[in-house]
């Protein structure tokens, strides 16, 4: 089945992703954010959500739940506001959590 | 030393015996497929690390030429020029199977094959910043959707890789030490059994013979 991609954070940030096919999804508090990406989730419509850094630190709760499950995958992106190297410090967690200790990030 | 509570029987012996080689073949293969995971996992990590830095260096591109574009237009046109998208993509998501762990597979398709179907507006009244941010942003949405499967493929494979270790760890730790001590214990047990009905009956042949020839007797 053909699913969608959706794309969350604050409109400065979002608003070009309409234009290349994207649907997307403003929001103003971290709140409206996770109710947004719950509801999203559950539609199950969207395989891939993109979330802005800012908002993906503030909904690790809602998150968490959809870490197990091969869709949607939840990515982080950098937004208006510039890079927080979320992502980056995403890739070391896992990398943390398979080996024991970071021997990929920490040179 | 850590013995199981079982009687010390035979039967006992045979069960737990069987139940170790189990142990130690099943022990061998996790202890393989958490190897191969890792190899496929750290390819991964340090693929997706350099996916990750040039999709965001490129969105960070993007995101200036946005800014850029809300610079000279203003917010209303900028909004309104973005407000009804012709284009629309869509992903079909398969599932492959590494060492058991399923990973998804993103292949995206758009709805109309015509490139130029990602400009949703007139070039009349919009600025040149805002043609080239769509732009770069088209070029990177195959990176962006490469960039989401490999990422929810480790964050997979993380999950399982650790679920196998502690398995890896408990078996050859905890469950096998445990039944080669219990082996041990009941072997030991039924040896001792064994040593002793046998004195006992070299006991008793003694004590019979000395009734029907009656050694004791002449002696006194």
């Amino acid at each position: 089945m053909a699913k969608n991609i959706a794309v969350l954070g604050d409109s400065e940030s979002i608003k070009g992703f309409s234009a290349i096919g994207l649907d997307i999804f403003p929001c103003d508090t971290y709140d409206d954010a996770s109710r947004i990406l719950r509801n999203l989730a559950d539609s199950d419509e969207y395989s891939i959500i993109y979330v802005t850094e800012e908002f993906f630190n503030n909904i690790e709760k809602e998150r968490s739940r959809y870490e197990g499950q091969i869709t949607p995958a939840i990515i982080p992106i950098p937004g208006v506001k510039g890079n927080e190297n979320t992502g980056t410090k995403r890739l070391s967690s896992f990398v943390e959590k398979a080996v024991g200790s970071d021997i990929i990030f920490n040179n | 030393m850590a013995v199981m509570n079982v009687n010390p029987t035979r039967m006992q012996l045979t069960k737990l015996k069987k139940q170790l080689t189990t142990a130690i073949r099943g022990h061998k293969m996790l202890k393989d497929k958490r190897d191969e995971l890792m190899r496929q996992f750290l390819d991964l990590v340090r693929e997706t690390r350099d996916l990750r830095e040039k999709v965001e260096i490129e969105l960070n591109n993007c995101n200036s030429h946005f800014v850029n574009a809300s610079a000279v237009m203003s917010k209303e046109a900028l909004d309104a020029s973005l407000m009804s998208p012709k284009q629309q993509v869509n992903i079909e998501t398969e599932v492959k199977n590494v060492m058991s762990v399923e990973i998804p597979q993103f292949n995206f398709g758009t709805r109309t094959s015509n490139s130029s179907d990602i400009f949703p507006y007139g070039f009349a009244f919009t600025s040149f910043e805002l043609d080239d941010a769509v732009v770069s942003l088209n070029n990177v949405l195959p990176d962006l959707i490469k960039l989401a499967e490999y990422e929810k493929s480790c964050e997979l494979m993380s999950t399982e890789i650790e679920k196998t270790r502690r398995r890896v760890n408990s078996l050859e730790h905890v469950m096998i030490p445990r039944y080669q001590d219990t082996i041990k214990y009941i072997s030991m047990k039924l040896e001792e059994n064994d040593r002793s009905s046998r004195t006992r009956l070299m006991k008793v042949k003694d004590m019979l013979l000395d009734k029907a020839h009656n050694y004791s007797g002449k002696q006194a």
